[in-house]
């Protein structure tokens, strides 16, 4: 029972992360429809910059880690501004094929610049630290972790529902020459997405950085948060973490009951089973297209 | 202009004698390239003719039908793999064993086009990478398929030939791309490939003219598996050994990039995006090597960036040009080609 309760929470702990990715890639195609392939890496450059504000320049922590999200925010309005505006027909292929190119660049530019060898990243709170709930483990990196992605969530969430900028944001996502009618700046209100996204990407980002940080890094949290993304059905914030959670707690369990090999493979199968069952996955509403 | 009367013109395989001529002599250059070039250029001939044979059967998949897939690794790992143990294992001639581990791969790109059947976007895009994760990764893990260690390619013997050379291996590898795009080339042109491009253009208004979503959409999915899985199998001969790692994530990006770079819906497109890409990535896997750049990267990466990671300028290079090709030229370089001929051909005007 102890081993079930321990699982449980290790699969919340590596959920919240995969949460966080899955955050930021709802918050993009909900405005704009793309699903973008190069979060993971914007988020990686500002871990590096992070890092180089910490190691190289010598910054507080503090000073650095509010840079970091100045920096990401910026990140993504520049990204969006110079490349995916520039888009001439904006196809689901062609923005796919346009972030994973961005993301190539970011990976490889990266790389270039620190090499693909193992950093240390300084944090206040080290990793190898844990809390105990009864006689349950987890580690105070991986609280922290659940304690910003379930805030952001809420944070988020109110955010479209009731600020007017959220709405501006959702109402270019559902039609956009409408908005554009209302006197909304469709343009001006994806940039602003894409600078949120960047920023919630960052805090993934900075949170697994003291754990293992190389050019590789966000790849798994990338891939897994988009998973949950797409089953929590790729437009609803409460999906994206709800769906995370699921994923990161069958991960565990089947790694504990069934088989440790195969635990990073279970994850894709569910996709596969859910997508399956509900094609726009758990929470999204079906759209019925028209011709 | 070229405007077509008949039904024939259209599905006939050359429109004109100038493209017979032209095709003639592609043909004899192919059939005499070995003999004029060293050894380490046959190599690159294999390694573009493989990635052709991948490429033609994504933009079947991507370009005509409009169906995404980054799974295409997974379907290359399958030809490869299955082809080394049919022919170790049960111990099937080459021959025999290719096509039956392409058809493996159909058999799994059919599978993977049931899910394929109600998703779109984001949601097919996240299935078929999962497969392809999926896949490298059973490999990885199964005793079957050498684990970690990999396996190693068998002798290949064709009925009285042995082609233990990348010169006779050659020969073998462009038949079988030339049959392939030919296939392919007359496949778009058939009742079949109009069905692809319908379903391209709108699904639910083919599917109400009597297409068959059901079955044309796993057929597009299972030739393009074919395709890949037949050009794993030669790649495992073009590397003689296999082992998981190869057939990444990257690899399913690179054969995307190729088709998109070459043009989508365009068989010559994707000959041309494979041979340049393939061309620039064995070119700048030693950057350092190349002539009047090399020097220069290399005090550029010792002052400014690590100069262990100067590989990377490769990634760098390939995602400028998949965002550049999306920005400014959405049918890649066949829509270069199109409005170049188009613009001659009314030149005055």
């Amino acid at each position: 029972m102890i081993d079930f309760l321990q699982m449980i929470v290790n699969g919340i702990a590596v959920g919240s992360s995969y949460a966080l990715m899955g955050l930021a890639m709802v918050i993009i195609y909900k405005t704009s429809e793309v699903p973008n392939f190069a979060q993971g890496e914007m988020a990686l450059v500002t871990t590096y910059f992070t890092f180089m504000l910490l190691h190289t320049f010598g910054l507080t922590m503090a000073n650095a880690f509010i840079s970091a999200l100045v920096f990401s925010f910026f990140l993504g309005c520049l990204l969006e501004f110079t490349v995916l505006r520039r888009a001439k027909e904006p196809n689901i292929l062609g923005m796919i094929v346009i972030t994973i190119g961005l993301e190539m660049v970011l990976l490889g530019f990266v790389s270039w610049k620190f090499g693909a060898d193992p950093k240390v990243m300084p944090f206040p709170i080290s990793p190898y630290d844990s809390v105990s709930i009864g006689d349950v483990f987890i580690s105070s990196l991986e609280l922290l972790t659940l304690v910003v992605a379930l805030f952001l969530m809420i944070v988020l969430f109110l955010f479209f529902k009731f600020s007017k900028l959220g709405m501006a944001m959702k109402a270019t996502q559902q039609n956009n020459t409408a908005a554009r009618l209302m006197g909304i700046s469709t343009n001006r209100m994806n940039m602003m997405t894409w600078g949120i996204s960047s920023l919630v990407g960052c805090t993934a980002g900075l949170l697994i950085a003291p754990v293992t940080m190389q050019p590789y890094m966000m790849w798994d949290p990338l891939l897994k948060g988009f998973a949950a993304a797409v089953m929590g059905g790729m437009t609803s914030l409460p999906g994206a973490v709800f769906g995370a959670y699921i994923l990161g707690i069958t991960e565990n369990l089947f790694g504990g009951y069934v088989s440790i090999e195969f635990k990073s493979v279970v994850a894709f199968m569910i996709i596969i089973f859910v997508l399956c069952i509900k094609p726009s996955g758990l929470f999204a509403r079906h759209y019925v297209k028209k011709v | 202009m070229d405007m077509k009367r008949h039904y024939y013109e259209d599905v006939q395989l050359f429109s004109s004698g100038v493209i017979v001529f032209w095709f003639a002599v592609l043909m004899v250059f192919l059939a005499t390239f070995p003999f004029f070039f060293k050894n380490y250029f046959v190599y690159v001939a294999n390694y573009i003719a493989i990635n052709i044979i991948v490429v033609i059967g994504l933009n079947i998949l991507v370009g005509y039908t409009g169906l995404i897939s980054l799974g295409h690794a997974g379907f290359f790992a399958i030809g490869a793999y299955g082809t080394i143990i049919f022919m170790t294992k049960w111990s099937l001639p080459f021959l025999l064993a290719l096509p039956l581990a392409a058809l493996v791969a159909a058999l799994f790109g059919f599978l993977l086009g049931l899910p394929a059947l109600r998703l779109e976007g984001p949601y097919l895009t996240i299935a078929t990478l999962g497969f392809g994760l999926t896949i490298t990764q059973v490999i990885g893990k199964l005793e079957l398929f050498g684990g970690r260690q990999g396996l190693h390619a068998p002798e290949l013997l064709i009925g009285p030939w042995h082609l233990d050379t990348d010169r006779s291996f050659y020969y073998l590898v462009m038949i079988i791309t030339v049959i392939l795009t030919i296939f392919a080339r007359n496949l778009t042109k058939t009742r079949v490939g109009r069905a692809f491009i319908a379903i391209r253009d709108a699904d639910l208004a083919a599917e109400t003219m009597g297409v068959n979503l059901v079955l044309y959409k796993t057929l597009a999915f299972a030739i393009s598996a074919f395709y890949a899985g037949v050009a794993g199998g030669l790649y495992a001969f073009v590397l003689r050994f296999i082992e998981p790692e190869i057939f990444s994530l990257m690899m399913s990006i690179m054969f995307l990039a190729m088709v998109v770079v070459g043009g989508l819906g365009s068989i010559m497109g994707s000959i041309v995006g494979a041979g340049l890409l393939s061309w620039l990535d064995l070119q700048l896997r030693n950057i350092l090597s190349l002539p009047y750049v090399g020097k220069w990267l290399e005090t550029l990466s010792a002052s400014y960036f690590s100069i262990t990671g100067v590989s990377n300028i490769q990634f760098i290079l390939f995602g400028l040009i998949m965002v550049l090709i999306m920005l400014f030229e959405p049918l890649g370089i066949f829509g270069i080609w199109i409005r170049t001929k188009k613009y001659w051909k009314t030149w005055p005007f």
